[in-house]
């Protein structure tokens, strides 16, 4: 049973009458545990289709099962219940909060959670990015990389079962970049499902599978070969 | 979503932005501290004016000529002179009617009054010899004058306190000789001082026989008007319905006629008073919570702003999960926290500045209450909390409207 089954997923835009087709018909499945790079050049369509996945929108037709369930026509309500418990985004311009200690960032989503224990989450998923020491810190005290894995702790605290992450190493330097990345990498290891969507190739390297869009349909869809290790900086054969 | 988190989220948003709430909250402060202060200071007046009232007594009837309807004031008491009360309405009501301890009618007069060269601005009053009972007060030196001098054209004085003060500088005046227009008159007696009461300084008259300021001072055969005390205020009504058919008899009123007097027990003085007082009072405060309007859509103002301030936080929320309906409970639980945080700011400004005047009120003598009431807190704190909820709803909605990807797009 896969994580995620889209079939012939369409996605139109209809402004001021002009309808606008931005995904003309995207197939392919997701298991639990992979570690998914979405590509394309603006334009392509993977931003709406990371939207779509997230729950954050909806297609236009279409099927989406998750979990085996059919998530095609959920209300808002329902979808911001399923963003909730399911999703964590991580997203290239950070979005935390100002003035806001990085504990109550990191609870933000857990806010609109009925989870129990959330101290216990918090601090679970602060530990995991290695920020335990930067705890009561405000935002932004922090550097760009150290945003970015507050973040990441964000959208690990309600232990959803994916984690989507948009360019997230787009705003930073290329060595806290690299640490960004080696840290999904580390989640995607110890069972995390992760979907990258980015536009650069040196990025979604790091991924196990690529799926590269142009003009709103698939080109290609396949396993990375030579997985490139954040960890060590280099090829691995 | 619990609510402790929001109520928690509305505190550190205010705390984020101190200036800003304290500005944006400042015409509610103001709204609720005026209404406050209104509220407490005109419960102050009434305070005064019904505590002056009754440190005259309670069980005192007032006759004043001309007939009036039972709401409004008599025409005499808007200074027009009316002539159907008569010394003799005083004798005869002391006479005849039941529980009635004292009697005197009234003969105001203005004039010079001097002793040698030394000018006292004082009033001076024709009265009757029962005028310390009724009026409730007593002598500091000398004597009243009698029954018989009452009738007899006799000229005597009995000095207020400050009109003693002013001719004498507190010397003893009995035996001596004051003027007043062009008339001699001997000082019998001094009456203590009594402060001001129903807004007429109670010291500052020279009391003469009714009789002396009837036919020599002034020339006429009315009074101006007459006071009665009761034994018991439970005697009141009884007395009142006396003196009335006592005095349209005096007057030869047919049944089918209105009266051409008035009578009033004190009880009635200070229900007109109130009347008049909390007409005004909610008048003042009717003005002050249109200011109130004034601030919640300032609070409105400052609020669409923080809306399209906070587009990418409001996006990502809706991200991680919050619902529409959480967006908007969080921006008007966040317009109330503002304005009921003002508000009680205000209650306690306005509660500060009654306080105020209560203090300088009675530093000048007066019997001044300081009433804060519950209600009025209360009710300041329940009109910013829906002032809030008011001019929260439309830039709540406007949070609670938008699309969450075009929000964390926004830049």
């Amino acid at each position: 049973m896969a994580l995620i089954e889209i079939k012939n997923l369409k996605k139109d835009y209809v402004n001021d009458e002009v309808v606008t087709s931005v995904l003309h018909g995207v197939t392919f499945n997701i298991e639990a545990g992979e570690f998914v790079a979405i590509m394309g050049p603006s334009g392509s369509g993977k931003s709406t289709l990371m939207h779509i996945l997230g729950f954050l929108d909806r297609a236009t037709s279409g099927v989406f099962k998750f979990k085996n369930r059919d998530v095609t026509n959920l209300d808002d309500n329902q979808l911001a219940q399923i963003r909730n418990e399911e999703v964590g985004f991580v997203f290239q311009a950070f979005n935390l909060l100002p003035k806001t200690s990085i504990y109550d960032n990191v609870k933000l989503p857990l806010i609109y959670s009925t989870k129990k224990n959330q101290d216990k989450l918090v601090k679970d998923a602060i530990k995991a990015v290695d920020l335990m020491h930067r705890i009561n810190n405000f935002s932004n005290q922090l550097s760009g990389g150290e945003k970015q894995r507050v973040a990441i702790a964000r959208a690990l605290v309600t232990e959803p079962s994916i984690i989507f992450a948009d360019e997230p190493t787009g705003n930073l330097d290329s060595k806290s970049g690299q640490v960004v990345m080696e840290i999904l990498e580390k989640l995607n290891d110890d069972g995390h499902t992760v979907i990258l969507v980015t536009h650069e190739h040196d990025t979604a390297q790091h991924a196990r599978r690529i799926i590269k869009l142009r003009d709103g349909l698939i080109v290609s869809d396949e396993k990375v070969k030579s997985r490139r290790s954040a960890k060590e900086g280099e090829l691995q054969k | 979503m619990l609510f402790r988190d929001i109520i928690k989220l509305s505190f550190f948003s205010l705390r984020a932005n101190k200036l800003r709430s304290f500005l944006t909250s400042l015409g509610i402060i103001i709204g609720i501290a005026s209404v406050i202060v209104i509220i407490s200071v005109g419960a102050g007046a009434q305070s005064l004016i019904v505590n002056q009232i009754n440190s005259i007594g309670s069980n005192l009837i007032g006759i004043l000529p001309g007939a009036s309807d039972s709401n409004g004031p008599p025409a005499s008491a808007l200074g027009i002179i009316v002539t159907t009360l008569k010394y003799k309405d005083a004798v005869d009501i002391s006479q005849q009617v039941a529980h009635v301890t004292a009697v005197t009618s009234y003969n105001t007069g203005m004039g010079s009054i001097s002793y040698q060269n030394t000018k006292s601005d004082a009033k001076y009053y024709g009265v009757m010899d029962q005028y310390l009972v009724v009026e409730d007060t007593s002598l500091i030196a000398g004597r009243f004058f009698s029954a018989e001098e009452e009738k007899g054209n006799n000229r005597v004085a009995i000095l207020g306190y400050r009109a003693w003060q002013d001719l004498f500088g507190g010397d003893d005046a009995i035996g001596k000789k004051i003027k007043i227009k062009k008339e001699f008159f001997e000082v019998i007696g001094v009456i203590k001082e009594r402060g001001t009461s129903g807004f007429q300084n109670q010291d500052n008259i020279v009391l003469i026989p009714i009789s002396t300021a009837q036919n020599i001072m002034l020339g006429v055969n009315y009074v101006n008007f007459i006071r009665v005390k009761v034994d018991n205020a439970d005697h009141l009504d009884e007395a009142v319905s006396d003196i009335n058919s006592l005095l349209r008899d005096n007057h030869n009123i047919r049944e089918s006629q209105p009266s051409d007097f008035s009578v009033r027990n004190v009880k009635d003085a200070i229900d007109i008073l109130l009347n008049i007082t909390n007409a005004l009072k909610f008048f003042l405060a009717a003005i002050a919570a249109i200011s109130l309007v004034v601030g919640g859509v300032g609070v409105m103002n400052i609020m669409l702003a923080a809306v399209n301030e906070r587009i990418r936080e409001i996006g990502l929320r809706r991200a991680v999960g919050a619902r529409r309906s959480s967006i908007m409970l969080q921006f008007i639980l966040e317009t109330v926290t503002i304005t009921v945080v003002g508000g009680l700011i205000g209650i306690f400004f306005g509660a500060s500045v009654s306080a105020i005047v209560a203090v300088v009120a009675r530093f000048l003598g007066y019997q001044w209450d300081l009433v804060v009431s519950w209600q009025s807190i209360i009710l300041g704190t329940s009109v910013a909390a829906l002032v809030g909820l008011v001019f929260g709803i439309y830039p709540a909605q406007r949070a609670a409207k938008l699309d969450p990807i075009e929000a964390l797009r926004y830049e």
